[in-house]
């Protein structure tokens, strides 16, 4: 089982990329698991998703206390609540910036990768200069590092889980799977 | 067919996929989800149901008694506070023995104002004669309306299938979705032989003096009774039909166990993480999950209960002043027999609190600790 | 569901029950006329047939029969002493004071 804990802040769309990555794992056949840390969806706030992806059914009902990686789709989160809590060594971090991976510091060992999510949602016109939404963006760069899914697949879930935009949306994503950089 | 979906339209699936016929509901968090789906299904024509909308959820219930007993198949949903104010028309439904299928999301009681999950609210229900299935996921929920139907027109009882609130209600989760023309093989139309017909008026539920009354209520027993082995049947039925059978509890690793960890909903889905570490750890330890909580499965839990050391019941759900809602009914279940163990209770995850795998093997661990039984009561994750 | 009967149904055991409270029978059986003390009587010279004693009869054990006065169709209030409990409302409303009483003897 594969238990992913993403990070961003209310209006970013983290719960829907939780919700678009099950369903493009579902489409390969697995058995998949998405929610958010409920009641706490609101614009502006740090919010939590989870994603578990299995084989087999998935019994486990709590929270992902220990993930086998991390997304974080709001860089300005690092440092002001803990973020990495749990995540096992060896885990990825991927995470929303601008900058190289060798930029990016965490205390332990983990791997670190980044994705310029918020400038490609922007450059598509996905949310607003104060509220980029930057979710499709950043599942682009999600599958790629960790090898989910190939891209077709994502594309088919982008485009039957976003409200509007569709075609932006599917822009960003292929955008962001090709200008992904991962590694340390 | 697949398809990645949250508990509260499973539960719109599986009304719509029993063709019910007059849905009447009254929004509430978290069960809002399950009549926006139902209500689009309405408009646009995917279920060919009469969508009441109502003033509040005693009139939804009200309206679901009236339609069912012109013999039409009813569905609503409600939660907590919505749940309690229907309480009246629970037992309405029962006595006219209309067969209403409910989703009801557990959501704990107000005050404080909150929306998570707990148990308590279905639980304050379980003397109005409904029978409850208390379901671990979302397909289980879905396959449950289904069954629900098939069982509840069999003995006139109403049914209410039951999920955690957001734990399953907002979870997104992997579901078979069942054909159509399998769930009309397996549930056929319902029929109604005491029914509401302008051809041939009869009054019901008038005065019904104590030389009736009283037979009334023995014909209640008998019929809540006689679900009990039409759940395991029904639930046979469907896992040759869908291939996932269903019974009135699930257990997990029980063959040479000496413990038993008994819970009910997704606090024993948990738990099968738990006894899995444990296992590994060498500790004999299984699950006994209770599904159908009304009826009450006394006899499979007797008989379960007969051959171990100990019994851990997990409650996510308190009858203040006395102790866990299931301990309780599996310690009463338990009283006469010769053969039975020391039974302990927990209380965790009110309000929602989380209730993980860690959670469960620290109550394990504990309560190995213990020679007896000290209190009915051992708080699990309460600062105190 | 059977037809309803015109006598009263007892219920030897629960195997003659309906699962429900449901009626099987009419109250035509219960002959409601024993309970009256005051027998009230229509005084047909005072009668304006305007059917306000019909409509308040609570029972309803007042019946109207279709008649014919000065060539138009009017509706001629019966009193029927099988099911009149004597409650008094047709002689209170009467608005011409045509229903009298007399005590019932025994």
């Amino acid at each position: 089982m594969v238990e992913i804990r993403l990070h961003g802040r209310g209006g970013q769309g983290t719960v829907v990329a939780a919700k678009i990555l099950a369903d493009a794992m579902s489409k390969i056949g697995k058995y998949v698991q998405a929610f958010p840390e409920y009641g706490v969806e609101r614009r502006g706030a740090p919010v939590k998703a989870f994603i578990r992806i299995d084989d087999d059914i998935i019994y486990i009902k709590s929270q992902i206390y220990e993930p086998d990686n991390l997304v974080i789709l709001e860089p300005a989160l690092i440092g002001t609540i803990d973020l990495i809590y749990g995540l096992k060594e060896g885990g990825w971090i991927i995470v929303n910036t601008n900058k190289d991976p060798a930029e990016m510091k965490f205390d332990g060992n983990y791997r670190i990768a980044t994705i310029p999510a918020t400038k490609i949602a922007l450059k598509h016109h996905l949310g607003s200069k104060a509220a980029p939404i930057v979710n499709t963006a950043i599942l682009g760069g999600v599958i790629k590092i960790l090898e989910l899914c190939d891209l077709d697949t994502l594309v088919e879930a982008v485009r039957e889980g976003v409200p509007i935009k569709e075609d932006a949306n599917v822009a960003a994503t292929k955008e962001a799977f090709e200008s992904t950089k991962g590694g340390r | 067919m697949r398809k990645v979906i949250i508990g509260n339209h499973a539960l719109s699936y599986g009304a719509m996929l029993s063709r019910a016929q007059v849905i009447a509901a009254y929004p509430i968090t978290p069960q809002t989800e399950v009549i926006e789906l139902l209500s689009e299904m309405c408009a646009n024509g995917e279920l060919d149901a009469k969508f009441i909308k109502v003033e509040s959820e005693h009139s939804a219930m009200t309206a679901c008694v009236g339609a069912s007993a012109t013999g039409v198949r009813t569905f609503t949903a409600t939660s907590a506070q919505g749940l309690a104010l229907m309480h009246e028309v629970l037992h309405w439904a029962v006595g006219a023995r209309t067969p209403v299928v409910m989703g009801n999301i557990n959501r704990a009681m107000a005050p404080p104002w909150t929306i998570w999950t707990e148990q308590t609210d279905s639980l304050s229900q379980r003397d109005t004669g409904w029978m409850q299935i208390y379901c671990q996921n979302n397909q289980e929920v879905l396959d449950s309306v289904i069954q629900a139907y098939k069982v509840a027109e069999q003995v006139k009882l109403p049914a209410m299938v039951i999920l955690a609130a957001f734990v399953l209600s907002h979870t997104s989760e992997t579901v078979e979705m069942p054909e159509q023309e399998k769930v009309d093989e397996f549930l056929p139309p319902y029929e109604l032989e005491y029914k509401i017909d302008p051809d041939d008026p009869h009054a019901f539920g008038g005065l019904t003096g104590p030389d009736g009354y009283f037979e009334l209520r023995y014909i209640i027993q008998k019929a809540i009774e006689d679900a009990i082995p039409k759940w395991e049947e029904v639930g046979e039925e469907f896992g040759k039909l869908f291939g996932r059978s269903y019974g009135l509890v699930e257990t997990y690793k029980i063959e040479d166990a000496k413990e038993l960890i008994i819970s009910s909903a997704t606090v024993a889905s948990t738990a099968r993480s738990a006894i899995d570490y444990l296992r590994e750890k060498g500790k004999k330890v299984g699950l006994l999950r209770i599904r159908v909580f009304r009826p009450f499965p006394a006899e499979k839990v007797k008989s379960l209960l007969s051959a171990i050391d100990k019994a851990i019941v997990i409650d996510r759900n308190i009858s203040f002043g006395a102790s866990g809602i299931f301990y309780q009914e599996v310690k009463a279940a338990c009283y006469n027999e010769k053969n039975k163990p020391p039974i302990f209770g927990v209380i965790t995850g009110l309000g929602g609190r989380d209730v993980g795998k860690k959670d469960i093997i620290d109550i394990y661990e504990y309560v190995m600790k213990q020679d007896k039984v000290e209190s009915d009561i051992i708080w699990k994750g309460v600062r105190v | 569901m059977p037809k309803k009967s015109e006598v009263k149904i007892i219920f030897e055991s629960i195997k003659d029950m309906p699962p429900l409270a449901v009626s099987l029978y009419t109250m035509d059986y219960n002959k409601t006329g024993s309970w009256r003390n005051v027998r009230p009587i229509i005084d047909y010279d005072k009668c304006t047939y305007c059917t306000i004693c019909w409509k308040f009869c609570p029972e309803p054990s007042i019946d109207l029969e279709k008649i014919e006065v000065d060539g138009k169709e009017k509706f001629k209030p019966i009193i029927n002493y099988k099911y009149c409990k004597g409650c008094g409302i047709c002689w209170t409303e009467c608005p011409v004071d045509a229903i009298y009483t007399e005590e019932e003897s025994e």
